[in-house]
């Protein structure tokens, strides 16, 4: 559907006997891509703000300041009641933190549920990011992981589709860190374990749920800043046009 | 204009309006279904009303999670609270003998209770969790009566919607509707691990929400108020914590 919905009305890359032109991105993907990213920064600085409430982390059902933690984090608290070692308290922000974290998170869920509808009934899934027979093989991957760690710059083809390392990630990303994020925010809600009390008791408890929230939105963070640093390293301009306006670049800056 | 940009000009128009009147339908059904939390209004509202929409589908009869006794927290917090005012420490001195809650509203039988009379109903337990939004928690036995045996007593009327309560701090109340007033779980809780409720955990009485967050238990209670519209309290938000910022609906 929306992969064929651009027509090209400038100069693109392309012989000029071909009428239509397959976007790098289809709309739907770039659509998706930037609510997504929109959503993530509410989530990580709502998520961050409600944190700073207890930035204490504890291991099964309950925890809380008279319990030994996993670990702390070395900040300040919005409250009082938290003994942090710094000799002041931080205002309270978690009112519009949470409102601001559940709409995120529904806006989140959602775009995901379309795009992965979308995803299925498309194909991209297994175009683009499943890899290849040929492709899936040590000798691949060990290139493709040196080629990364001495910054080789990508090829050319690399502008119109994804190298394995890229795939693997975003197959991790999608199928394994955001499920995992949303999973265990629902297992630390008490209404929503009422109605499904294996969601939390399977991860160890509530306490467990809420460390291994943490752990995932740190694996998420890590994620977008690799992203973004690979998106330097390719050429942002490109990269960026790629992804807003579904043209694809030739992976050289112009200026 | 191009055809093809024309025929998605409209296809998009009549998406957009179907869309719109869609939305609108659903806001009507959702209203009449009870799926719509008082603080609907402004920025937050979209997410409020679905997070609260979508649990009261899923969990109206579900029951929060109840632990073994070995699982009871060793000590139970007692949360940061403002000082405890003149009318409680008046009552406390007396050995909270005179401690009463009023219920009133959309009741045959309006009426006060002492602490007393509500012990001589009968007492239920619950090993419960109680969660704050901060992120701690901890799990406690509470000991008390049902909020739905105390409803039964004075006798709600059909129209009723919501209980509002108040703590004996006038800057603290909070309602709940009827699917958590009238839950087997809700307790006007007197009791603690044993012993009588401590000040610090909202003793003499307090109200015991295990499937929302710790704020919606409002401790020392000393009034019930049933309605069918949350209108005329406070700000019309439902309760004191939308005033503050904070969601009136708390089971996430």
């Amino acid at each position: 559907m929306a992969d064929s919905a651009y027509i090209p009305n400038a100069v693109s890359a392309v012989p000029a006997t071909t009428v239509k032109v397959n976007s790098r991105h289809s709309a739907l993907v770039r659509v998706t891509h930037w609510i997504t990213t929109l959503c993530f920064i509410a989530l990580l600085v709502s998520g961050i703000e409600i944190l700073i409430s207890h930035p204490r982390f504890y291991w099964g059902e309950t925890g809380n300041v008279l319990t030994t933690p996993l670990f702390k984090i070395p900040i300040p608290s919005s409250r009082a009641l938290v003994p942090t070692g710094y000799g002041y308290v931080l205002p309270d922000q978690n009112g519009w933190s949470r409102y601001l974290h559940f709409q995120a998170a529904w806006a989140l869920v959602l775009t995901g549920l379309l795009y992965a509808i979308f995803s299925l009934v498309s194909g991209h899934w297994r175009k683009n990011l499943l890899p290849g027979k040929a492709e899936l093989s040590w000798r691949v991957l060990w290139t493709e992981i040196s080629n990364h760690l001495r910054f080789k710059r990508p090829s050319e083809s690399e502008a119109w589709s994804y190298n394995l390392l890229q795939r693997i990630t975003y197959l991790f990303v999608i199928f394994v860190l955001f499920p995992l994020v949303i999973w265990t925010g629902l297992a630390m809600s008490l209404g929503f374990v009422s109605a499904f009390p294996a969601t939390v008791t399977l991860l160890g408890g509530q306490q467990s749920a809420r460390t291994i929230h943490f752990f995932v939105s740190v694996a998420l963070v890590l994620f977008l800043l690799v992203h973004v640093v690979m998106i330097f390293l390719a050429g942002f301009r490109s990269r960026m046009r790629a992804m807003i306006t579904g043209k694809a670049g030739t992976g050289k800056e112009s200026t | 204009m191009s055809d093809l940009s024309r025929r998605k000009l409209i296809t998009a128009g009549v998406a957009a309006t179907a869309g719109v009147l869609g939305l609108g339908a659903a806001a009507r059904i959702a209203e009449r279904y009870g799926l719509v939390p008082p603080d609907h209004g402004g920025i937050w509202g979209i997410g409020e009303t679905l997070t609260y929409a979508s649990q009261r589908l899923l969990t109206r009869h579900s029951l929060a999670r109840e632990f073994s006794r070995s699982q009871i927290s060793k000590r139970p917090v007692a949360n940061e609270m403002p000082p405890l005012n003149d009318a409680y420490k008046r009552v406390q001195a007396g050995g909270f003998l005179d401690w009463r809650l009023s219920v009133d509203g959309l009741v045959a039988r309006p009426g006060m209770f002492s602490l007393k009379q509500l012990k001589s109903y009968p007492s239920r337990s619950q090993i419960t969790q109680l969660a704050c939004e901060e992120g701690w928690s901890y799990i406690a036995e509470w000991h008390g009566v049902p909020l739905s045996h105390v409803l039964d007593v004075v006798g709600i009327q059909p129209h009723a919607r919501y209980v509002v309560y108040f703590s004996i701090d006038p800057e603290w109340w909070e309602s709940i509707d009827m699917a958590d007033a009238l839950h087997p779980q809700t307790f006007l809780a007197y009791g603690m691990n044993g012993n009588e409720l401590p000040t610090g955990n909202g003793g003499p009485l307090r109200l015991r929400l295990p499937r929302q967050l710790g704020y919606k238990s409002v401790k020392f209670i000393t009034r019930l108020t049933v309605t069918d519209s949350l209108k005329g309290f406070g700000k019309g938000l439902g309760s004191a914590s939308p005033e503050g910022g904070y969601a009136w609906y708390a089971g996430i």
